[in-house]
């Protein structure tokens, strides 16, 4: 058991001598990897938060029901009765056309123009609050509602939330782009660390197959580094996004106290640090990977 | 132990580096490859220690057929063999101590089990002073001294020295071959390269000598 275990920690200290040895080296390494780790971090922190922002409006889009002008009581009930139970509407208010009419009346910039009118041309309206704000989901309810009985038109008021949403969708997009593109980048970057240190450490690399070393054997050090390079530059990434939220926030609540608001960025959730990290050191096992099986295969050749 | 049946060698592009060998190697052989240069003696042992496969005929080692062996299977084959290179091929970014100590890692021995054993097959060669020295610092009949060290040091059933006096003079040429013969005496299969038979054979192991004599890749004796 000890000596199983001792197969896979002496390697693993052999690397962190190694890295303690040539420490300024593998700091800048991990620095390149961290900063190219934050780039997609901070894009997808600002679209987050931007998300988070449209999620907790307090002017919420509405729907707006406006009714036939010789609807009857009972189907007034009935739009009434189906808002109540709809599962997708948070609240919902009733204007007749009387107490819409005396509004009109009453507000000064709109008087005249009923004062012109012999006759209320306002019809009977509800005004909807739905549950959910997704432009999508919105648009699924106002041609629902658009079809119910006695309704003469649905309208939504919501275009700047669609637009907002729009970026949004972009954006992720442009992270997920970006996320892919510094993803190679980043095996690209481990891989070619991992084969310079392979190109010193080839003569120990032959002697040892020589003399009967196993392909894994040969190949675990150089999985170690490049595991821990993913590791360094993952930790480096997050303190590089955690410097830049904080930045960021010093400006930001300045301009958010102007506005009264409350918006800060924070940093995104454990799951989504995990996954940074994770992935992190994933690509470097795999960069790792990549450039020690070739270095096998060129040796194995000769 | 070892057994060549019309054993031939090809390199791409090349003559024939051995051409249809057959002998056997017993356990306990102490045997003289000799040869002039470009006869075909290092291929041999490359054969021999399962580096290099044969182009066709077979080679048996403790009853595996090389040519049949998978790729997995060849570094456990490797692992009964104590190899000696006339260029050492020792490691310089370490010193003495980690250079003996890669074959027991190797084969997965660490710790103080390992200290004992690199101790022990660095006191045969006679360096246990010099363990912290680095290679570098060494003569060359000590380096030579430091790689049968690293060889014995994970106890191989068989030891394979490729011209291991090459680069010494006379009093260093006999001090290495002795101590090779001295693991021949402990009932180890020592294999040795060279270009001629060295002039003075101990007579306590003239009757175990054995010579495969290579000319342009054949045996001539």
């Amino acid at each position: 058991m000890n000596q199983w275990l001792n197969q896979y920690i002496q390697p693993l200290s052999m690397v962190l001598g190694r890295m303690r040895q040539n420490l300024l080296g593998s700091i800048l390494i991990c620095c390149v990897i961290g900063l190219t780790l934050s780039l997609p971090t901070i894009l997808f922190t600002i679209i987050d938060n931007l998300g988070q922002v449209t999620g907790n409006l307090e002017n919420r889009p509405q729907l707006n029901l406006f009714l036939k002008l010789d609807v009857s009581n009972s189907t007034k009930e009935a739009i009434s009765e189906q808002l109540k139970k709809h599962p997708g509407i948070n609240k919902y208010e009733f204007v007749s056309k009387e107490s819409a009419w005396e509004q009109m009346q009453q507000n000064a910039s709109t008087a005249e123009i009923s004062a012109s009118l012999n006759k209320n041309p306002l019809p009977d309206a509800f005004f909807v609050t739905p549950k959910d704000i997704k432009p999508e989901n919105l648009q699924r309810l106002q041609k629902e509602m658009q079809q119910w009985d006695g309704v003469e038109s649905a309208q939504v008021d919501a275009n700047w939330i669609k637009r907002l949403d729009t970026v949004i969708k972009l954006g992720k997009k442009v992270i997920f782009v970006l996320v892919i593109l510094l993803g190679i980048a980043l095996i690209t970057i481990i891989g070619n660390t991992i084969r310079l240190q392979i190109m010193t450490q080839l003569e120990e690399i032959e002697v040892s197959k020589l003399i009967g070393a196993t392909n894994q054997f040969i190949r675990r050090p150089f999985l170690y580094a490049g595991t821990l390079y993913g590791l360094g530059g993952g930790l480096a990434g997050l303190l590089v996004l955690y410097a830049v939220v904080q930045l960021f926030n010093t400006s930001v609540t300045e301009i958010a106290d102007l506005y009264a608001s409350q918006f800060r960025l924070s940093m995104p959730n454990a799951n989504i640090i995990g996954a940074m990290l994770l992935s992190a050191i994933g690509l470097g096992w795999m960069g790792s990977f990549v450039a020690v099986n070739r270095a096998l295969a060129k040796i194995d050749q000769v | 132990m070892i057994k060549f049946d019309r054993v031939t060698k090809r390199y791409p592009g090349s003559f024939d580096a051995i051409k249809k060998t057959s002998f056997e190697i017993e356990q306990g052989d102490l045997v003289f490859v000799t040869g002039a240069s470009g006869a075909g003696k290092s291929t041999l042992l490359k054969l021999i220690a399962g580096i290099e496969r044969p182009t066709s005929g077979t080679v048996l080692i403790n009853n595996q057929n090389v040519s049949q062996l998978k790729t997995a299977a060849i570094p456990y084959l490797r692992r009964n063999f104590g190899l000696i290179f006339q260029d050492h091929k020792l490691l310089y970014d370490r010193n003495c101590f980690e250079n003996v100590a890669l074959p027991l890692h190797i084969n997965g021995i660490l710790g103080e089990e390992a200290a004992k054993r690199i101790r022990a097959a660095l006191d045969k060669v006679g360096l246990l002073s010099k363990e912290k020295s680095m290679p570098i610092a060494l003569s060359g009949g000590e380096q030579q001294r430091l790689a049968i060290a690293r060889a014995v040091v994970s106890r191989p059933a068989i030891l394979v020295a490729d011209e291991p006096t090459g680069n010494l003079d006379e009093d260093y040429a006999a001090d290495i071959l002795s101590s090779l013969y001295a693991f021949q005496q402990v009932g180890v299969t020592v294999i040795i390269a060279s270009h001629e038979l060295p002039h003075i054979i101990p007579e306590n192991i003239q009757n175990v000598v054995k010579v495969l004599q290579l000319q342009h890749g054949e045996l001539t004796a």
